[in-house]
């Protein structure tokens, strides 16, 4: 059964058996070759690659697919014999890198941070020099051999291993669930193991894999130098040396220690890469199609479709009707067939605040970015009627115009900026790209804006990264670089709701007189109708995906409500607010 | 009204400085605070204030410089950074439902783990695990399920589940509603003002809201920047704050008198 029958059979089901990755299954089917070769092919071909014959340096025949070498050994059986133990040395060698960078790695989190900084720091200039190299050095010192050339190059792995699991496990060791279990008195080992690991296993098995296949290239090199395993054990290493003396007279003795060594390199790689795939969302391969949200026109019977368009084009094109937002019969379907948004009408009039109100899930973010043109990811939106700040948003609008006249302020401050550049350059992006705005005039109307919104020393705050500033003043920042552009519709999604309450009432209510002064038009969503009602002129009530009440601040205020849910919602706030 | 039941929470003169030099921020300043068996207390103030950093001194995450503190009979020292050894002394429940839950194990799991931190085995503890899953009105199948199938409200409820299940002395509740939807808060709120009945929970509440605080606390404290602005009764500070501090924190909650965001309407 294909995924897309799985998910029209059983759209609520939640587990959906997730199909192999091509390319991880394409590793593992390598993968399982190369070491159902190292388990049976000492069994079966030792006779013929071990015991010295008069064949000699026999051509490509039937008898022998890779010829012979000097003393009469089939090279075919050869190659295949030596993967069982090119194999054993490279799941050691792994192993040893794997244990021990991990160990290490994580248990730096425990020790004080003089000490952490200390190993950390030599780590970094460990990783800073070829793997080869050290193992090289290593396997100079501790003289040449199979497992000492094996350790050598676990060890020299060593280094890029904790580096991986420091970086990996630091943000796992901020969680609270950590702090939790440490306060609950888990040791340190438990809670690498219960806790740490876990959460960090699929790019540590990634790793694993990649480094699988540069282990197997370092100790074939080890052993083709002579510094790895020494006759009469062979390796694909050493039967690459034993060709390199004859590679002008038999060429072909290349061929078998070669491939064997691409195959097994390719399947770990293929795996790593598989498993790279699969971990991300993105890239897990399915519905391709559905990546990006659409939209598109209601399909409604044809004449009444036309109808509708009429209407949007009207009032897209008569700046009188005072409609900033008009909304018919918009939908928005999830991938598996889902309604999220079950055919919603409403108009924003100019000038107008009107509330979206509801819990998580119920819709009402859908609909806004819909609204401005963002349909998120994996769904498909559908409407009669779709305009926004006058634009009919079911035919294309150039993003010039949608810049001017829609802005957005989102949620959390702190990840809406990226902190790695300065407040002035990320909040006049907008104006400078899209409305062609001069840099100097930008600063200088962002400055303007900072001050309507009453941040303290604007000129320097422009300056600054965005971890100077707190969270209600990141805010302000965009809010006030949103109103550079002096949009004629603002959709703001739950803009004050990671702010402190002290913080929030302050932030309002500069956003709110803002606002007025630009006469721009405000879809406010929120889950509190405590704030709702004392911002708002209008309130939609959104659950699962319907509008199911439509009030007045007034009638809010007086609090004459019908639907249980409002009711409900209504409740809530004056239990935890003081309504 | 509970001042007859022993002390479980003593902070004398309590100082944090955290840096050094031009760059130290003085988080808390000789903040007092005590509390009895059985009581609980509200912590309010804005992000800066000194309330989680009081918290995180409490549970040995963060040292202090000078005062003193006894939790729950135990003595902190100065300086020292370190939980203490009897884990039944004083619990947490942290602020955010996404972080407070490791994704790779289940409700079950994670509160056998608190029951039995070494060897976190979940046949053993089963009936115990179901039993708080009820109580904090979770039906028992959710022992076997993974955190992201759990809403933000449901995780919360684990999370308290987790916290309460070893009987801890004194508990210190984090935040825990405030990354939730309103409604959902209500419920939260009022499931922990029931098990604080029940339980007889010593508790100390941390919010932002003083609203949300009067319904779980007895007596309320106000911090503004590492100072104690007011401390009393929880109906009493709500209905008549002292501190022009408190009466400011009030107005901001929404649906109270001051809490006017048109100034259009002002008018009207």
């Amino acid at each position: 059964m294909t995924m897309a029958n799985e998910a029209q059979a059983a759209p609520t089901q939640k587990k959906q058996k997730r199909r192999l990755h091509p390319i991880l299954l394409a590793g593992l089917i390598i993968m399982t070759v190369v070491v159902l070769i190292g388990i049976f092919a000492p069994m079966w071909f030792s006779e013929s690659a071990n015991v010295q014959s008069n064949d000699r340096r026999m051509p490509i025949s039937a008898d022998h697919p890779l010829g012979t070498d000097e003393f009469g050994r089939d090279l075919f059986s050869r190659a295949l014999v030596a993967t069982r133990l090119t194999l054993l040395l490279t799941v050691a060698a792994s192993a040893i890198s794997v244990v021990i960078g991990v160990t290490i790695g994580t248990l730096v989190w425990f020790m004080p941070p003089r000490v952490r900084q200390l190993i950390v720091g030599a780590n970094s200039v460990a990783v800073a020099f070829p793997n080869l190299v050290i193992a090289l050095i290593i396997a100079a010192i501790l003289g040449p051999g199979a497992w000492t050339a094996a350790f050598a190059v676990g060890i020299a792995s060593v280094p890029a291993f904790v580096r991986l699991t420091v970086n990996m496990s630091s943000p796992i060791m901020a969680r609270d669930y950590v702090t939790t279990a440490h306060l609950l008195r888990v040791s340190k080992y438990k809670l690498i193991g219960r806790h740490v690991l876990p959460n960090m296993a699929e790019p540590l098995l990634i790793l694993t894999a990649s480094n699988f296949a540069v282990t197997l290239v370092e100790l074939s090199g080890l052993s083709f130098i002579g510094l790895g395993v020494q006759s009469p054990d062979y390796d694909y290493g050493l039967l690459l040396s034993d060709a390199l003396t004859m590679i002008y007279a038999q060429p072909t003795q290349v061929i078998g220690p070669a491939v064997m060594i691409v195959l097994a390199g390719l399947g770990a790689m293929l795996i790593g890469d598989g498993l790279a795939a699969s971990s991300n969302p993105r890239t897990r391969g399915q519905r391709r199609a559905m990546r990006t949200g659409t939209l598109r026109p209601a399909p409604a019977a044809a004449n009444e479709q036309a109808k509708e368009q009429e209407a949007a084009r009207e009032a897209a094109e008569d700046p009188e009707d005072e409609i900033d937002v008009r909304v018919r019969d918009l939908r928005v379907t999830a991938a598996n067939g889902t309604e999220l948004v079950k055919g919603i009408d409403f108009d924003v009039r100019r000038r107008e605040i009107v509330g979206l109100v509801g819990e998580s899930g119920s819709g009402k973010s859908l609909t806004a970015m819909t609204l401005c043109g963002l349909t998120p990811e994996g769904v498909t939106a559908t409407a009669g009627t779709l305009v926004a700040a006058g634009h009919n948003m079911l035919e294309p609008v150039s993003s010039r115009e949608l810049a001017q006249d829609i802005a957005l302020v989102y949620q959390d401050p702190m990840s809406t900026f990226n902190p790695a550049l300065k407040l002035n350059t990320q909040l006049t992006e907008v104006a400078r790209t899209h409305l062609g705005m001069r840099p100097s005039r930008a600063r200088r109307k962002l400055i303007e804006r900072f001050e309507q919104l009453k941040i303290t020393s604007p000129e320097h705050r422009i300056g600054q990264h965005p971890h100077e500033l707190s969270g209600g003043m990141l805010q302000r920042a965009m809010i006030a670089s949103s109103l550079l552009a002096e949009a004629k519709l603002i959709v703001a999604d739950e803009p004050t709701t990671a702010l402190d309450v002290t913080v929030q009432a302050e932030v309002l209510r500069q956003f709110v007189s803002a606002t007025q002064e630009l006469d721009a038009s405000v879809l406010f969503i929120s889950h509190d109708l405590g704030v709702v009602e004392a911002l708002c002129d209008r309130v939609l009530v959104m659950y699962r995906g319907e509008i199911v009440e439509e009030l007045t601040a007034e009638q809010l205020g007086s609090r004459r409500v019908e639907h249980p849910y409002t009711r409900k919602l209504l409740d809530a706030a004056e239990y935890v607010e003081a309504l | 009204m509970k001042q007859q039941s022993p002390l479980q929470l003593f902070v004398e003169d309590l100082d944090v400085t955290f840096g050094s030099g031009s760059t130290a921020t003085h988080a808390l300043k000789k903040l007092s605070l005590s509390l009895h068996h059985g009581e609980s207390l509200g912590l309010v103030g804005e992000s800066g204030s000194g309330k989680s950093t009081l918290a995180k001194v409490l549970t040995g995450i963060y040292g202090f410089d000078s005062g003193r503190a006894v939790v729950a009979g135990h003595e902190l020292t100065p300086g020292r950074r370190k939980p203490l050894k009897d884990r039944r002394a004083l619990q947490m429940i942290p602020q955010d439902p996404y972080s407070s839950l490791s994704p790779r194990r289940t409700a079950g799991q994670t509160i056998a783990e608190a029951l039995d931190p070494k060897g976190a085995d979940t046949k053993k503890h089963r009936a115990t695990v179901i039993e708080w899953l009820e109580r904090v009105e979770l039906p028992p199948e959710s022992a076997d399920k993974y955190p992201y199938e759990f809403s933000g409200g449901q995780r919360q409820r684990i999370a308290i589940a987790r916290a309460l299940c070893i009987n801890p002395k004194i508990i210190i509740a984090d935040e825990i509603t405030s990354a939730l939807d309103l409604s959902v808060q209500a419920e939260v709120l009022d499931l922990l003002g029931q098990l604080r009945r029940e339980l007889e929970l010593t508790m100390i509440f941390i919010s932002h809201n003083l609203a949300v605080v009067r319904h779980v606390s007895d007596r309320v404290a106000v911090l503004f920047h590492g100072e104690l602005m007011e401390e009393g009764d929880a109906e009493a500070v709500f209905r008549n704050p002292q501190a022009e501090y408190t009466r400011q924190l009030l107005n901001s909650v929404p649906g109270r008198p001051g809490f006017n965001l048109r100034p259009d309407r002002a008018a009207a």
